[in-house]
């Protein structure tokens, strides 16, 4: 290390894929520093609904997700903090025989694929996992292992350890521009320069931003996912419970209080951060609520926010090299759905940095795959 | 939905004023109220002490009873009212969410009045959270709504003129007051500030008055009051304290406790309204040009919801932004505006006068802003101070890290209890001021709304 600016590996953006990525390089020896604009763990990270979801995702993810639920697993052992990681399963639940039908195929398709962790479970067995459930639900998917955790503690858990390897975290560090001097990247902040042969990009929702300061133009519309959280209510629900036909996300926390997203988006405004809901939506997703989980129709709902996140046109992230420069890797635009990939693309970036080359299949996430298709609005 | 001209939250003297001033001159205008009756806090019930109650008229005060003629004027003007609501959300596009009947509604305003008035300071001592323990405010609230008084004995611990208000509307309600016990006023820091508060027009005889009342009846006083601590098996027994360097402990079935009033600046901080922290007044105020106007357009906040000016000067802030409102909406020009405003703004400025003397001379003491480390500063999720630092020294820099670090804040006063006390603490332990530190981000709803309340919203 000649400088205080030189490092091993820069990581833009202090989130869980940011500090993921900073643990995993840590790991394997090398001295990574995270500059993050804000503080970690500001937007999506913090504000993140938190499933730990392998539970219907696409096709293209069921690798990835399988290896990272193990990571999610071994977290205590491997960080010292679970990251309030709870293992109690995952259910998307059919509120008709259409639905069910569907739960079938799913089931199915996942089967062809050589997995089994999605399993098709019927009204008694619903009852079950989730005896608050309304009587029109009959049956649904399960994944066992699934779960959830509190997005903040499990961003923290990876950025303590990353720094007790010997990784540093800047705060209020915000990338000003990029430009290549040698063999090194040249990173200029508002907290001075800092130097390295490799970037990451975990910028999140401003990771095109970021790929854009290096030639390479991404797709991203960032998008402000509305959460919802109840006061705290007598234990009564230990999974985490989705929908086939609507949109819901709906979990009970150790604290008691429920936490209810769905995807239902508000308003974001990139350039100052802020987020403004969209409550009409809200009042939809109150109104699933109240038709799934009739107890909580009284349930007092005390906290309502969004998490910037960003997304791509097919929903899938930006995950490997950079197509136009060396030495840069992206790990961003997750599309509300990159929590429990956290673990997992961490440490394939780390495997892309130290050998070039990692074990699981990236192909689908390409960078450039967007490359010829109109620009977004 | 056709949008109203002015939607006004809030119907204590600020919001009341500003509707009738509105109304008077054609605007279409609703006052938005949680209570039941118009008056706010501060007049509460006065509708119906000055009524059928008209016994509680004297123990209550003249001061309370000026509230009548502020009501009067806005129950003769054409302005809307709409009681037992909930005002939980103000958008930056002037849409509000409220709550009424248990249901969830919006509507739509050209203009938003922001009257929400004031909030008790909080005051962490160890034990506040015994049955038997409550703010002065609250106390004088159950006064003035039913007439209700302690059995006593009681004791007053704080600083500020409506502790002294309290202890004389107990006196006159006879009711058995085992002390009165100030901590920390600052007499000599108050006095350069003695000329103005005598300017702006009977607020030192007014005070004196209240003091006069309570020692002319025997009410046993300590000053410079330190250590102050609630205790109690199960519920408050006494309140032990030092003063003077003795130690003392009293007897008591009530405690109630006051340390001042800030601005109730949560509607605003939820939207977002720029706030700036106010030294004098520890608290934070939005920032408002001359006509109460924020930075966001169209939406206003007068009264002490805009910075503690009193109820008087918030009468004519009210005034203020109802013409100021007629002039945006094009009823009258600037220069009319100007014209018909000039008596209330004058009459304003003279009641602010007062302000720097009652501040200077009742400052929230140092160890009730920033409490020890045992002591529970977030009742809702009991969070102690202790925690808080804890959470400092793992790395929060501000108070909505340690919220996601404690869930101070999380519960459902949504920080309003705990905001200003947390952002203390983090100050005081990181050597920074408070306006660096800065305070929780509001969500809404700023009030608690079911599933089944906000189910009824399409």
């Amino acid at each position: 290390m000649s400088a205080p600016g030189d490092f091993d590996v820069i990581v833009i953006g202090g989130g869980l894929h940011g500090c993921s990525a900073a643990y995993h390089l840590a790991a394997a020896r090398l001295k990574p520093v995270v500059l993050e604009k804000h503080v970690v763990a500001r937007h999506a990270s913090s504000a993140s609904a938190g499933g730990v979801r392998r539970l219907g995702r696409d096709p293209a993810e069921i690798p990835l997700a399988m290896a990272s639920i193990e990571m999610w697993h071994a977290m205590r052992a491997t960080l010292g903090d679970d990251g309030e990681f709870r293992a109690t399963g995952q259910v998307r639940v059919a509120e008709n025989v259409d639905e069910l039908r569907q739960c079938e195929a799913r089931a199915a398709q996942v089967r062809a694929l050589g997995y089994d962790h999605e399993v098709v479970i019927d009204r008694k067995e619903l009852r079950r996992l989730v005896p608050a459930v309304a009587e029109q639900c009959i049956g649904g998917l399960y994944t066992a292992r699934d779960g959830y955790a509190f997005p903040f503690k499990a961003t923290t858990a990876f950025r303590l350890k990353a720094e007790a390897l010997g990784a540093v975290v800047k705060e209020d560090t915000r990338v000003e521009a990029i430009e290549r001097s040698g063999e090194r990247w040249l990173v200029t902040t508002n907290r001075g320069p800092f130097r390295a042969p490799v970037l990451v990009n975990a910028a999140g929702a401003w990771g095109a931003e970021i790929a854009r300061m290096l030639g390479e133009e991404v797709p991203i519309e960032p998008v402000a996912l509305m959460m919802m959280v109840s006061g705290r209510m007598p234990h009564f629900l230990d999974p985490t419970v989705g929908s086939m036909g609507r949109k819901m996300s709906f979990k009970q926390m150790q604290s008691g209080t429920v936490v209810i997203g769905g995807g239902h988006r508000g308003r974001v405004d990139p350039l100052t951060e802020l987020t403004e809901l969209e409550f009409q939506f809200l009042g939809e997703s109150a109104r699933t609520v109240a038709a799934i989980f009739p107890l909580m129709k009284h349930a007092p709902l005390v906290r309502c926010w969004a998490g910037i996140e960003g997304f791509t046109p097919d929903e899938l992230p930006i995950i490997g090299p950079s197509k136009a420069v060396p030495g840069v890797f992206h790990s961003f635009g997750f599309c509300g759905h990159g929590f429990q990939l956290g673990p997992v693309v961490g440490s394939i970036t780390a495997q892309l940095v130290t050998g070039g080359k990692t074990n699981l299949p990236i192909e689908p996430f390409r960078v450039d795959r967007f490359a010829g298709s109109p620009p977004q609005a | 939905m056709s949008a109203i001209d002015l939607a006004i939250v809030g119907a204590g003297p600020a919001g009341l004023a500003a509707a009738a001033t509105a109304a008077e001159l054609g605007l279409s205008v609703t006052v938005f109220d949680e209570n039941t009756a118009p008056g706010g806090q501060i007049y509460r019930g006065i509708e119906a002490v000055a009524g059928p109650r008209a016994r509680d008229l004297a123990v209550l005060g003249p001061a309370y009873a000026a509230g009548k003629a502020v009501v009067e004027r806005f129950r003769a003007s054409k302005a809307g009212y709409s009681p037992a609501t909930t005002v939980w959300l103000v958008q930056k596009d002037r849409r509000l969410g409220i709550l009424r009947d248990g249901k969830a509604s919006m509507v739509e305003a050209r203009r938003v009045l922001i009257a929400t008035g004031a909030l008790e300071r909080p005051v962490p001592i160890p034990g506040w959270t015994l049955p038997g323990v409550m703010l002065a405010g609250a106390a004088q609230s159950l006064l003035k709504a039913s007439g209700m008084v302690p059995a006593g004995p009681v004791v007053l611990a704080g600083n500020g003129p409506l502790l002294w208000q309290l202890a004389a509307q107990f006196v006159a309600a006879g009711v058995n007051i085992a002390a009165l016990l100030e901590t920390g006023s600052a007499y000599k820091a108050a006095l350069p500030h003695l000329p103005a508060v005598v300017l702006a027009g009977g607020y030192l005889a007014k005070g004196l008055g209240l003091i006069a009342s309570v020692r002319k009846a025997g009410v046993p006083i300590r000053r410079s009051v330190e250590g102050l601590r609630a205790v109690g098996k199960g519920r408050l027994q006494a309140v032990e304290f030092t003063a003077g360097g003795r130690a003392e402990r009293i007897p008591a079935e009530l405690l109630c406790l006051h340390q001042g009033v800030v601005a109730n600046a949560q509607l605003g901080m939820a939207i977002p309204l720029k706030h700036e922290w106010v030294e004098a007044q520890r608290c934070w105020r939005p920032v408002l040009d001359a006509w109460g106007n924020s930075d966001v357009e169209g939406i206003a906040v007068a009264g002490d919801g805009a910075g503690i000016g009193g109820a008087d000067a918030a009468v004519h802030a009210g005034r203020i932004a109802g013409f100021e409102a007629a002039r945006a909406l094009g009823r009258i020009d600037a220069a009319a505006r100007d014209a018909r405003a000039a008596g209330d703004v004058a009459a304003w400025r003279r009641h602010l006068r007062a302000r720097p003397f009652l501040d200077a001379l009742y400052p929230p003491a140092r160890a009730l802003r920033v409490p020890a480390d045992d002591v529970m500063v977030c009742r809702c999720e009991e969070v102690t101070a202790g925690q808080v630092r804890e959470a400092v020294r793992q790395g929060g820099t501000g108070p909505n890290q340690v919220k996601s670090f404690t869930r101070t804040g999380m519960g459902p006063c949504q920080g309003r209890m705990c905001g200003l006390t947390i952002s203390e603490i983090i100050a005081d332990a990181l050597g920074k001021p408070v306006a660096a530190v800065g305070t929780y981000r509001i969500r809404p709803p700023i009030k608690p709304l079911t599933v089944g309340e906000l189910a009824a919203l399409e």
